[in-house]
């Protein structure tokens, strides 16, 4: 009989260890350069850690119970411990604190997908500087780290989780069900869903296709340009982003309206990190202005993680599209 | 080459796709000519079954797919984007079980539970757990008219377009669970990365 390893769990061997350490030290020097202290955090934390973000998608899987019967989960995410650690380690130190970390992360999965149970997260966290100017620091070192990383041919999908929200309360739709339909289907990017949900609103002609047409809306910041009133407001933020950003970091980002959430906990910004080398985001992030105030330290905070082995996959297969 | 890559399903979608993809412009003379081959760079088409199709879509081995609604409900944690309503292909998911008295009605009431084959395990599960009746799903790969005349189930889950070979394996329709139609999806990093690409053949869509 062969020994197994549980599905979503992978052995490293040297070849691919040496790539994937050669990839990460490149992105550390970035990290350390910007002002981000590397930290680490247990890869068990107490459950009530986590459970005090209750909009959180990403819940842990894992839970074990300790000899004392509590009960100890495995980190869904870096940003929650981080969270933690600001609101106890770093009660007093004045803002910004900006901390970035290499750890694994656990979550669960379904039968024959691909996907990871375990898998390797490197990331930033900016606490204390709100947008633009954070999420603009932020969008710069995620672009630095992956010129570092070696990738050639990434875009960042920018996108805003208040946008939508925000063009919903002007066109007067209030109802929280019909809300969260209209948004799971946008998160779901079921455009058939979304028309007919926004066909059940019973809105005027201009008002439903606005609403239909916003999130088709993605491309260079030609976007942001010549916006009718409403949409002009909604969009405020990152036209506010755009414009602190240095050219070949602007260069890099999609400005997507349809983008408007991840994690459950973003509240602003919501960035994708995309390659054409590869069918799936490598990367994602955004603005939390919620999250530190449950820990009892309320501050805007913005961070961005990159699934590392993702980041391998794409370097990879760029390399491969050259040679070709 | 074509920019974008678009998996076609062979089967009952297969004429009706064609004939859209040559109302959008695309070339698929050869698709049509050459029934053995897969890959057609030139006109950027794969051909594929149609539960295959949001595997090489989500994988991004394709960027834009065409497959029954019935698929995508079966295969409803794919991470795709669906685009629009392509309207054709319209087919109903059915419970269906032997004329006369329902014996899928009666096994609920006397055993507590029913025996429905299906193709369609995730769907028929839904159904079932959504109206709140047990039942047990024995899922088959084909004809599954021939669970209940057989007794291997009381009932089946299936797809039925005019309702013809329910009627002629002496079946009828109890319950509708869902309608479906041919659907266009896209993998969702292809969606921004090739926005103009993709916006631009949705344009010809809404014109056609």
């Amino acid at each position: 009989m062969v020994d197994r390893i549980p599905s979503g769990t992978r052995d490293v061997l040297p070849d691919e260890m040496r790539e994937l350490r050669a990839m990460t030290d490149r992105v550390r020097a970035v990290f350390e350069k910007a002002g981000y202290g590397e930290v680490y955090t247990p890869a068990l934390e107490y459950e009530e850690t986590f459970s005090r973000n209750e909009m959180h998608s990403g819940r842990p899987a894992y839970r074990v119970f300790d000899e004392f019967g509590n009960v100890l989960v495995l980190r869904s995410d870096m940003t929650v411990p981080i969270a933690r650690l600001v609101a106890t380690r770093y009660r007093d130190a004045e803002p910004p604190l900006r901390f970035s970390y290499f750890a694994h992360a656990y979550r669960g999965v379904r039968p024959q997908r691909g996907q990871s149970r375990e898998f390797l997260q490197a990331g930033i966290e900016l606490i204390g500087a709100g947008s633009p100017a954070g999420t603009a620091e932020v969008l710069t070192v995620l672009c630095h780290a992956l010129d570092a990383a070696g990738l050639e041919t990434y875009r960042v999908g920018l996108g805003d989780a208040a946008l939508y929200p925000a063009l919903l309360d002007r066109l007067d739709v209030h109802d929280p069900e019909r809300r969260e339909r209209i948004l799971t289907e946008l998160a779901n990017g079921d455009f058939v869903g979304l028309e007919k949900e926004v066909r059940d609103l019973h809105l005027e002609a201009a008002d439903a296709a606005l609403l239909l047409d916003v999130p088709r809306r993605r491309g260079g910041p030609e976007v942001l340009q010549d916006l009718s009133g409403p949409l002009h407001h909604a969009v405020t933020g990152m036209r506010e982003v755009h414009a602190r950003l240095a050219p070949n970091v602007a260069d890099r980002i999609i400005f997507d309206f349809g983008l408007v959430r991840g994690l459950g906990y973003y509240t602003g910004a919501v960035f994708q990190v995309y390659d054409p080398a590869y069918g799936v985001p490598i990367g994602i992030g955004g603005g939390y202005d919620d999250l530190l105030g449950r820990f009892g330290r309320p501050l805007p905070a913005v961070g961005f993680a990159l699934n590392v082995e993702r980041l391998h996959i794409a370097l990879t297969g760029e390399e491969r599209g050259k040679r070709a | 080459m074509s920019e974008l890559r678009i998996a076609v399903p062979r089967g009952a979608l297969f004429g009706q796709t064609l004939d859209l993809l040559d109302r959008l412009g695309l070339d698929t003379s050869e698709v049509r000519s050459n029934d053995r081959k897969l890959l057609f760079d030139h006109a950027g088409i794969i051909t594929m079954r149609p539960s295959d199709v949001p595997t090489y879509v989500e994988a991004g081995a394709a960027d834009l797919g065409i497959t029954g609604k019935d698929v995508l409900l079966e295969q409803s944690e794919r991470d795709l984007y669906e685009l629009a309503d392509l309207g054709y292909g319209a087919c109903t998911m059915v419970l269906a079980t032997v004329a006369g008295e329902d014996p899928a009605a009666e096994a609920l009431r006397r055993l507590g539970v029913m025996r429905i084959a299906t193709k369609y395990p995730r769907i028929a599960t839904r159904h079932f757990l959504e109206t709140g009746r047990q039942a047990e799903i024995v899922e088959v790969k084909g004809s599954v008219e021939l669970a209940p005349l057989t007794g291997l189930a009381e009932g089946i889950v299936d797809l039925t377009a005019s309702g013809t070979t329910l009627r002629e394996n002496g079946l009828v329709v109890r319950e509708e669970i869902a309608r479906s139609t041919a659907r266009l999806i896209a993998n969702p990093v292809s969606h921004k990365l090739k926005a103009r690409a993709i916006d631009a053949l949705l344009e010809r869509l809404d014109a056609v």
